[in-house]
C-alpha cells in the first residue's frame, strides 16, 4: 500500500522530517505517537500533497506509484484521505455540496458515472447514522461554527462516503468526549478492511483500545525512533516519552 | 469639470420635458440646472467622490430620448428580466410604459404609475414627496437628474396596506449612446408595507448612461424591503442613487447587487427617525476593467435606531471597487446600535478596492462596530477542498461562489435569489459549480 523511504522534509530552510522510513500493507494499521512538534502533522500533510514543504531526500511509494509526483486532489482520488487535525471552516460551502463535488470527483476518476441524486442521498444519510451525526450537518457550511468534537466526526464522515484506501487520521481523537471517541473508533472500525489501511496519529494509547493497530511507531525530532505492536503504546501510556530519546541517544 | 456639451444639448429639450406647467418644479429644475452648469458631473476633486473619475461622461454625449420606444422592445427578452410573480413598472430609455408593465390586481388605492403622468393628474401628491428624502444632498449627478428627468416610478401606499406581492421597477435601456435620466418617488403611508425591485438592464452591446435616482419616504412604522439589481451592459456608465427618510419606528431593507456597467456608482442613503431599522446589504462584482463605486450614508438622527450594514465585494482581473460606507450618529442619538462590516475578496493582482469606512459618533450612549477586510482566496481552503478531490479550479471557483453566495442567501425574495444566482455563475468562472447541488 505505501512504502516511505528515507523521507527528509524542510519548511523552509529548517529540517523537519529526517529520514523517516515506514511499510504499510493492505489493511494494516499504524499508530504513530510522538511528542508535540516531532513532525506528525508534517508527515500527514506531505502525504496529502500540501505545499510549502520540500522533500530534500527520498521517496513515497503508494499503490506502486510516485505519491509525490501527484497533485493533492490526484491522490485524494487514488485514495488518499487526510482527517486534518485542525479540519478548516469554509463558509458559504455547504457540507453535502462538498460531498457531491469530492466523491463524483473520485468516481469520474475512476471510470464510474454520477450517483443520482436519491442513491446520493440514500448512501449519505447512511454514513450520517454511521457516525451518529444529526442530518441536519449535511446542510451546514462544511465545518462552520462546529464544536471541536463535531468537526472530527465530520472528517469521519467524509471518509466514510469517499471510502478512501489509505487513511491518515491526525489526532481525530484529540478533543472528543468518551461517546464521540467510542463512535469515531466504530466509525473507523467498520471501514477497516483486507484492502484499506489507516495511520493513526495519537497522543493517547485509549484510541488504541478501540482500534487495535498492527504497528506503533514513535515519531520523535523528525524520526521514528521505536517501533512495536500494541503494546508499545502501553508502554508509553506508563512511562512517557523520556526512556526512549535516552535510548536514541545512547545508539547515536 | 465642465458639462456644456450636455446642456446645450439638451436646451432643445427644455420643453419636452414633464411637469412645465409646474412653477415649483420649473424652479427647481432652473436652480439644479444653473448648479450643474456651475459644476458640472462631481469631479475627483470632491472628497466623496475622490476614488471614482467620470470625466469619461464629458467626452461623451448621451442623448436624451423623448419618447418611450416601446414598440421596438423585445418582448421576450424583457420577459426575462420580469420576476414571476410581482407588478411591474417598466421605465424604456427614462421613459414609463404602461403597455410593458403589468399592473393588473394592484389594490386601487395603491398609486404606481410614472412620475410624468402623475406631474398630469396629481401634481399635490408628487410635490408632497418630491426632494423630501433628498434633503441637503447635493453633487453634478443629482443636479443633472433634477434638471433633466424625463420620467419615473411614482409609488404611493396608503397607511395600512400590505402588498401581496413585490412590485418591480424595470428601468430598460435599449438605444446605443442615449440617456434614462429617470426619478422615482417612493411613499409608503403609516404602517405599510412593500417589497419593491428595482432591476437596470440594457440591450446587449449598446452603450448608454443610466441617471437613476429614487426618493424613498417611509412614514411611521412603515417596511419596505428594497432590491436593486444592477445588470446593466458592459458598456453602460451607471449612477443610481437611492434617498430614503425613515420616519420613527420604520424599517428598511435593502440589498443592492451591482453586477454590470463599465463604470458604475451606488449610491445608498437613509436617515433614521426615532427607533426606526435599516439593513444595508451590498454585493458587487466587477471584472476586466469595470469599475464599480458603492457609497453609503447612514444618519442616525434620533434615538433607538438599529443600523446593519453587510457589504462584500469580489474584483477581478483589472477591475477596481469601491466602498464609501459613512454612519452618523447624531448628538441626540442615544441609544443607537449601529454595526458595519465590509470584506473584499481581490482575485488577480490587478485587481484593486478602496474600501473606507467612516463612523462619526457624536452621541456617548451607543453601539457601534465596523470592520473591513480584503483579502486573496485561503489556501488552507483551497488545500482542504483539493485534499477531498476536487481540482483546483474548482475549489477556487466553490470558494468564490461561496463568498458572494453568503450574501445572496440574505435575499428573501426567493424568485430574485435564483436570479441573482444565474448572473454570478455567468459572470464569475462557474467551471465545477453546479447549479443543481446548490
Ligand atoms: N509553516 C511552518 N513554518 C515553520 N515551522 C513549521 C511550520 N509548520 C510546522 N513547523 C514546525 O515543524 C515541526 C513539526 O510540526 P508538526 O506540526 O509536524 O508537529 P506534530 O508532531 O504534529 O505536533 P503536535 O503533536 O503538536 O500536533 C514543529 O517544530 C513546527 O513548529
Ligand atoms: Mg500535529
Amino acid at each position: 500500500m505505501l512504502k516511505i523511504e528515507n523521507l527528509h522534509v524542510r519548511i523552509e530552510d529548517k529540517p523537519i522530517l529526517k529520514g523517516i522510513s515506514l511499510h504499510i500493507k493492505p489493511g494494516e494499521v499504524h499508530a504513530i505517537m510522538g511528542p508535540n512538534g516531532s513532525g506528525k502533522s508534517t508527515l500527514s500533510h506531505v502525504l496529502a500533497g500540501r505545499d510549502g514543504y520540500e522533500v530534500t531526500e527520498g521517496t513515497v511509494i503508494y499503490k506502486d506509484k510516485n505519491l509525490l509526483e501527484m497533485p493533492p486532489e490526484e491522490r485524494a482520488r487514488e485514495g488518499v484521505f487526510l482527517a486534518f487535525q485542525y479540519p478548516v471552516e469554509i463558509p458559504g460551502v455547504s457540507n453535502v455540496y462538498l460531498l457531491k463535488a469530492a466523491l463524483n470527483a473520485i468516481r469520474k476518476h475512476k471510470g464510474l458515472s454520477e450517483l443520482d441524486a436519491f442513491d446520493f442521498l440514500q448512501m449519505i444519510k447512511a454514513k450520517t447514522k454511521l457516525v451518529e451525526m444529526d442530518e441536519k450537518f449535511l446542510y451546514r457550511a462544511v465545518n462552520e461554527g462546529f464544536s471541536g468534537g463535531e468537526k472530527k466526526r465530520n472528517e469521519i464522515l467524509q471518509m466514510a462516503v469517499l471510502e478512501p484506501s489509505l487513511c491518515i487520521l491526525d489526532e481525530t481523537d484529540s478533543g472528543l468526549d468518551i461517546d464521540a471517541l467510542k463512535i469515531v473508533s466504530d466509525g473507523v472500525n467498520s471501514l477497516r478492511s483486507a484492502d484499506r489501511s489507516f495511520i493513526l496519529v495519537t497522543h493517547y494509547q485509549r484510541l488504541l483500545d478501540y482500534i487495535k493497530p498492527d504497528q506503533v511507531h514513535v515519531l520523535a525530532q523528525g524520526r521514528i525512533v521505536k517501533s512495536g505492536d500494541a503494546s508499545l503504546a502501553l508502554e508509553l501510556e506508563e512511562r512517557g516519552y523520556g526512556w526512549i530519546d535516552q535510548t536514541v541517544g545512547v545508539a547515536a | 469639470m465642465s458639462a456644456t456639451n450636455y446642456i446645450k444639448r439638451y436646451q432643445t429639450l427644455a420643453s419636452s420635458l414633464s411637469g412645465q406647467n409646474l412653477p415649483w418644479l420649473n424652479t427647481l429644475r432652473q436652480l439644479a440646472l444653473g448648479s450643474f452648469s456651475a459644476s458640472g458631473f462631481p469631479s475627483p476633486r470632491e472628497e466623496e467622490w475622490k476614488y471614482t473619475n467620470v470625466t469619461a461622461l464629458e467626452k461623451k454625449l448621451f442623448a436624451p430620448s423623448s419618447v418611450s420606444a416601446s414598440a421596438t422592445v423585445d418582448k421576450e427578452w424583457l420577459e426575462t428580466h420580469k420576476l414571476a410573480d410581482t407588478w411591474s413598472l417598466v421605465l424604456v430609455d427614462g421613459h414609463f410604459d404602461l403597455l410593458l408593465s403589468d399592473l393588473a390586481g394592484l389594490p386601487d388605492e395603491v398609486i404606481a404609475t410614472g412620475i410624468s403622468s402623475a406631474l398630469e393628474n396629481q401634481p399635490d401628491r408628487v410635490k408632497a414627496l418630491f426632494g423630501t428624502s433628498l434633503g441637503t444632498e447635493s453633487h453634478g449627478f443629482l443636479a443633472f437628474n433634477t434638471a433633466y428627468f424625463s420620467d419615473g416610478a411614482f409609488i404611493g401606499i396608503p397607511a395600512g396596506i400590505v402588498l401581496e406581492k413585490p412590485i418591480q421597477i424595470l428601468h430598460v435601456s435599449t438605444r446605443n449612446e442615449a440617456l434614462s435620466n429617470t426619478r422615482s418617488l417612493i411613499g409608503l403611508s403609516k404602517n405599510a408595507e412593500a417589497k419593491l425591485i428595482e432591476t437596470f438592464v440594457g440591450l446587449l452591446g449598446i452603450s448608454y448612461l443610466t441617471s437613476a435616482v429614487t426618493e424613498i419616504h417611509l412614514s411611521e412604522n412603515a417596511d419596505l424591503d428594497h432590491y436593486k439589481l444592477q445588470v446593466e451592459t458592459d458598456k453602460a456608465y451607471h449612477f443610481g442613487g437611492v434617498y430614503v427618510k425613515q420616519e420613527k419606528s420604520s424599517r428598511f431593507n435593502q440589498h443592492n447587487l451591482s453586477f454590470g456597467g463599465l463604470l458604475a456608482r451606488n449610491e445608498i442613503h437613509t436617515e433614521l427617525a426615532m427607533a426606526a431599522e435599516c439593513e444595508m446589504n451590498g454585493l458587487f462584482l466587477a471584472k476586466n476593467r469595470q469599475h464599480v463605486d458603492n457609497h453609503t450614508l447612514i444618519h442616525h438622527i434620533e434615538p433607538h435606531g438599529i443600523s446593519r450594514e453587510t457589504y462584500r465585494g469580489i474584483l477581478a482581473d483589472r477591475a477596481r471597487g469601491v466602498f464609501q460606507g459613512r454612519i452618523v450618529v447624531h448628538p441626540q442619538a442615544q441609544k443607537t446600535s449601529a454595526e458595519m462590516n465590509n470584506r473584499n475578496l481581490l482575485l488577480s493582482e490587478d485587481a484593486e478596492i478602496d474600501a473606507k469606512p467612516q463612523l462619526e459618533i457624536l452621541a456617548d450612549d451607543v453601539k457601534c462596530s465596523h470592520g473591513v477586510a480584503v483579502g486573496q482566496l485561503d489556501p488552507e481552503s483551497i488545500f482542504y477542498l483539493v485534499s477531498r478531490g476536487v481540482d483546483r479550479e474548482t475549489a477556487k471557483n466553490m470558494l468564490t461562489f461561496a463568498f458572494a453566495n453568503e450574501m445572496v442567501e440574505k435575499i428573501g425574495l426567493e424568485s430574485l435569489r435564483g436570479r441573482v444566482q444565474e448572473h454570478l455563475l455567468n459572470l464569475f468562472p462557474q467551471t465545477g459549480i453546479r447549479r443543481d447541488w446548490l
